[in-house]
């Protein structure tokens, strides 16, 4: 008997594990190993190939695209340590998740914590197979970090609120299937006067125009509201507690982005090493350095920043599972992540000169392209999900016991 | 924090505790003022080794604790909150030398003596201002050893010398040959120049490879002390902030200095995840550990250097009396950045194990 078959025996870990491995080896088509299309979110959904359906579905159905969710809504049901199991044996067999989105990271457990019964069984079981996406309907154009300031009214009408007004930054408005959204329905009091409602997007009234960023793509959308109805039963807790489920939802956003943190620590491994590309467009002097020594130390400090940042995720992910709570390391993940991933780009650009900054067509490599679009869309980290201003005021207040200006 | 067994956990409580309670800034301020011969607090340092810190990194079998660097980093840690003067990480340097090259016999010479508190020893390395562990001109001719050190930490009254040669470390005890000269840094603590005029030397076995090994563990400490001071300075930035009123205002509401200390906060977290990686890498025998070493020490730094700074600017002038804490760290803060490598020397090394 194999090691770990003997270890299956005697531990139910282990025995999880055993189970995994088969489960896996007999859905995940080995063809899509490493292809994840985690981006799909910015770059809009692409046609799925016939494995790709067959992968989605059969992680749909077993629920382990939302490993922790409770399966009598379509969830995976598992422990944390089991999920760690499953994400250990999908890494180790180049599988991903082909569950995501905006329902997956930050409404689903929203949701799960603060929707009725009716609105779990609804909504979740078709998160969980992927099979509605949801876009988020928060900042407007008067609204951006000081969200609370909405002014999207919702006017009650009886059974249902009759809504009017303008969303900006709806992340993926176009290919979206449904919207959670702020809304104001006490214009005398700011946080208090916010509502948390629920949308279909091709309810009479909601119109949708993406924006066009400087990256060339458009994944963010203006959306109007002209006189859309809104049942009451859409209305996820009681009126006025919108800010609180908004915030907490907020919350989800940060961590899934700080997790982005692995996330983007997966982006850096999987590119050529900087020295690799410099080396190559620069060249190296007699003793073998990259050539330009100006920005030899500025790589350089980068790298060093990289790996004080992979370090730092390790040490905050190892805190959060002994017994000592949540990490202080996590509140400053998001900022020191975008940081990173807009030093990196900057990077590539002065590496490569002129032709680092090739728009499209012939005479570029292909990964320089796509560097020079992921440039200009990585200026958006900074800004949205909390702009690293915002984060360093709430590492301020939060962590620091900083006062508000009197 | 990596995650602390039982011991570790009550090993850097006792530390943290002691420190707060008997060894506060004020204590290096007395040693300052009183200026012994030694440039430390000696019974601080005699309560140190009862509580069996001079030989956490020593084999049980030899009377230490047998726990490894990231046990010493947490001590030094929270000695370095209160800048305690200390020779433990001196001690400590010299005392890796010993368990990586020593022969049985010069361990069991040594080692107990160190682990009791008995014998303070120091890493003799450096000739020159700047860490240049390529530039050592020392000589060993017969047993014989003659050179000079310079900037030697502890230098004024270690009773054991950890002595790099050209081909190697060298043991030295005892006055025979060796002159000392104290050199009086900003931070009062001891650096001696010492003149080595044909001392008896004993050979450790290793070549040139041990000296790099022994400094860079001799680095990793420092980087413990290096966090501890860090978060120190910038607990005390922080309170002060709390408490002044300027404008009608306690200076922590306004939003320019809010997010200095934001930045500032952030850099700490980078810098203790790469100090105790550089521990764990140590402990672990990766093969790693100069890379490691290397991060952790520019970062170290780099940060402390910035918070030192920052530490002085957000006081104001009272930050610049001598009556105040700021500048004790400010001034240990600079010395301690150029032991073992500073960060431009530490990119340097960095950039080359890693292809720049």
């Amino acid at each position: 008997m194999a090691t770990a078959q003997i270890d299956a025996l005697t531990d139910p870990i282990e025995a999880f594990r055993l189970h995994v491995r088969e489960w896996l080896a007999a859905h995940f088509p080995p063809s899509l190993k490493g292809k994840d299309n985690a981006m799909s979110a910015v770059e809009g959904p692409h046609e799925n190939s016939p494995e790709e359906d067959s992968w989605q579905a059969a992680m749909g159905a077993k629920g382990w695209g939302v490993p922790t969710w409770p399966k009598e809504y379509g969830g995976g049901g598992l422990s944390r340590s089991e999920a760690r199991v499953l994400h250990e044996e999908m890494a180790r067999i180049g599988a991903w998740n082909p569950i995501g989105g905006m329902g997956v990271m930050m409404f689903g457990p929203t949701l799960l914590e603060y929707g009725s019964e009716a609105q779990k069984e609804e909504h979740i079981p078709a998160i969980a197979k992927g099979i509605v996406r949801w876009c988020q309907g928060y900042s407007e154009p008067g609204a951006g970090s000081d969200l609370a300031s909405l002014q999207m009214f919702a006017e009650d009408h009886g059974d249902h609120y009759l809504v009017n007004g303008q969303k900006t930054w709806t992340s993926g408005g176009q290919w979206a299937d449904k919207c959670f959204m702020l809304v104001r329905t006490d214009k005398t009091k700011k946080h208090e006067g916010i509502t948390f409602l629920l949308c279909d997007m091709d309810t009479p009234g909601v119109e949708v125009k993406p924006i066009r960023l400087i990256s060339g793509s458009s994944p963010f959308c203006e959306t109007f509201f002209t006189d859309v109805k809104v049942s009451k039963a859409n209305r996820v807790g009681e009126e006025g507690q919108g800010w609180t489920i908004g915030k907490r939802l907020l919350q989800h956003e940060r961590s899934s982005l700080s997790g982005g943190g692995s996330a983007a620590g997966r982006l850096f491994a999987a590119g050529a090493p900087l020295a690799q590309i410099a080396r190559k467009y620069i060249g190296v002097d007699e003793q073998g350095r990259i050539a330009d020594m100006d920005l030899r130390g500025r790589i350089v400090r980068h790298e060093m920043d990289l790996r004080a940042f992979l370090l730092t995720l390790r040490r905050a992910s190892l805190e959060a599972k002994s017994t000592q709570g949540p990490s202080a390391a996590t509140s400053i993940m998001k900022n020191v992540g975008a940081r990173i991933m807009q030093e990196r780009s900057e990077l590539l650009i002065e590496i490569r000169g002129l032709a680092g900054l090739g728009w499209e067509g012939e005479g570029f490599e292909a990964d320089a392209l796509k560097d020079v679009r992921s440039w200009l869309f990585g200026k958006a980290v900074s800004i949205y999900g909390g702009s690293s201003e915002i984060q360093n005021n709430v590492i301020a207040k939060r962590i620091l016991g900083m006062l508000d200006h009197q | 924090m990596p995650v602390l067994t039982e011991e570790q956990t009550m090993l850097r409580d006792m530390a943290r505790e002691w420190a707060d309670k008997e060894s506060p800034v004020t204590a290096l301020r007395r040693m300052r003022d009183a200026a012994p011969a030694e440039f430390y607090d000696a019974a601080a340092w005699r309560a140190q080794a009862e509580m069996g810190w001079a030989g956490i990194l020593i084999p049980e079998a030899q009377g230490g604790a047998g726990m490894g660097y990231l046990s010493l980093g947490l001590v030094l840690e929270q000695l370095g909150r209160n800048l305690a003067a200390t020779p433990l990480a001196a001690t400590a340097a010299a005392t890796s030398a010993l368990i990586l090259g020593g022969s049985e016999a010069q361990q069991a010479e040594w080692l107990p003596r160190i682990a009791a508190g008995d014998v303070v020893a120091a890493l003799a390395a450096d000739e020159g201002p700047r860490f240049a562990p390529e530039k050592i001109a020392t000589t060993v001719e017969a047993g014989r050893l003659s050179g000079t050190k310079a900037f030697v930490a502890e230098g004024d009254s270690a009773q054991l010398f950890v002595v790099a040669a050209i081909d190697g470390l060298y043991l030295v005890s005892g006055d025979e040959g060796v002159t000392r000269s104290p050199r009086k840094l900003t931070d009062s603590r001891s650096h001696a120049q010492l003149r080595f005029d044909g001392a008896p030397a004993e050979r450790l076995a290793g070549g040139t490879d041990l000296l790099t090994e022994v400094t860079d563990r001799a680095a990793a400490a420092l980087c413990a002390e290096m966090l501890g001071m860090a978060e120190a300075a910038f607990a005390q930035t922080n309170d002060y902030l709390k408490t002044r009123v300027q404008f009608g205002q306690v200076l922590a509401s306004f939003q320019a200095l809010q997010h200095r200390m934001a930045k500032m906060f952030t850099e700490l977290e980078l810098m203790r995840s790469v100090v105790e990686g550089a521990l764990e890498a140590i402990d672990s025998g990766r093969g790693d550990v100069r890379q490691e070493v290397s991060l952790a020490k520019a970062v170290a730094g780099e940060t402390l250097h910035l918070v030192s700074r920052e530490m002085i600017q957000l006081h104001g002038g009272i930050g610049m009396t001598d009556e105040h804490d700021a500048g004790f760290y400010l001034k240990r803060a600079r010395v301690i950045e150029a032991m073992w490598g500073n960060a431009a020397w530490h990119r340097e090394r960095f950039a080359r194990l890693n292809g720049y």
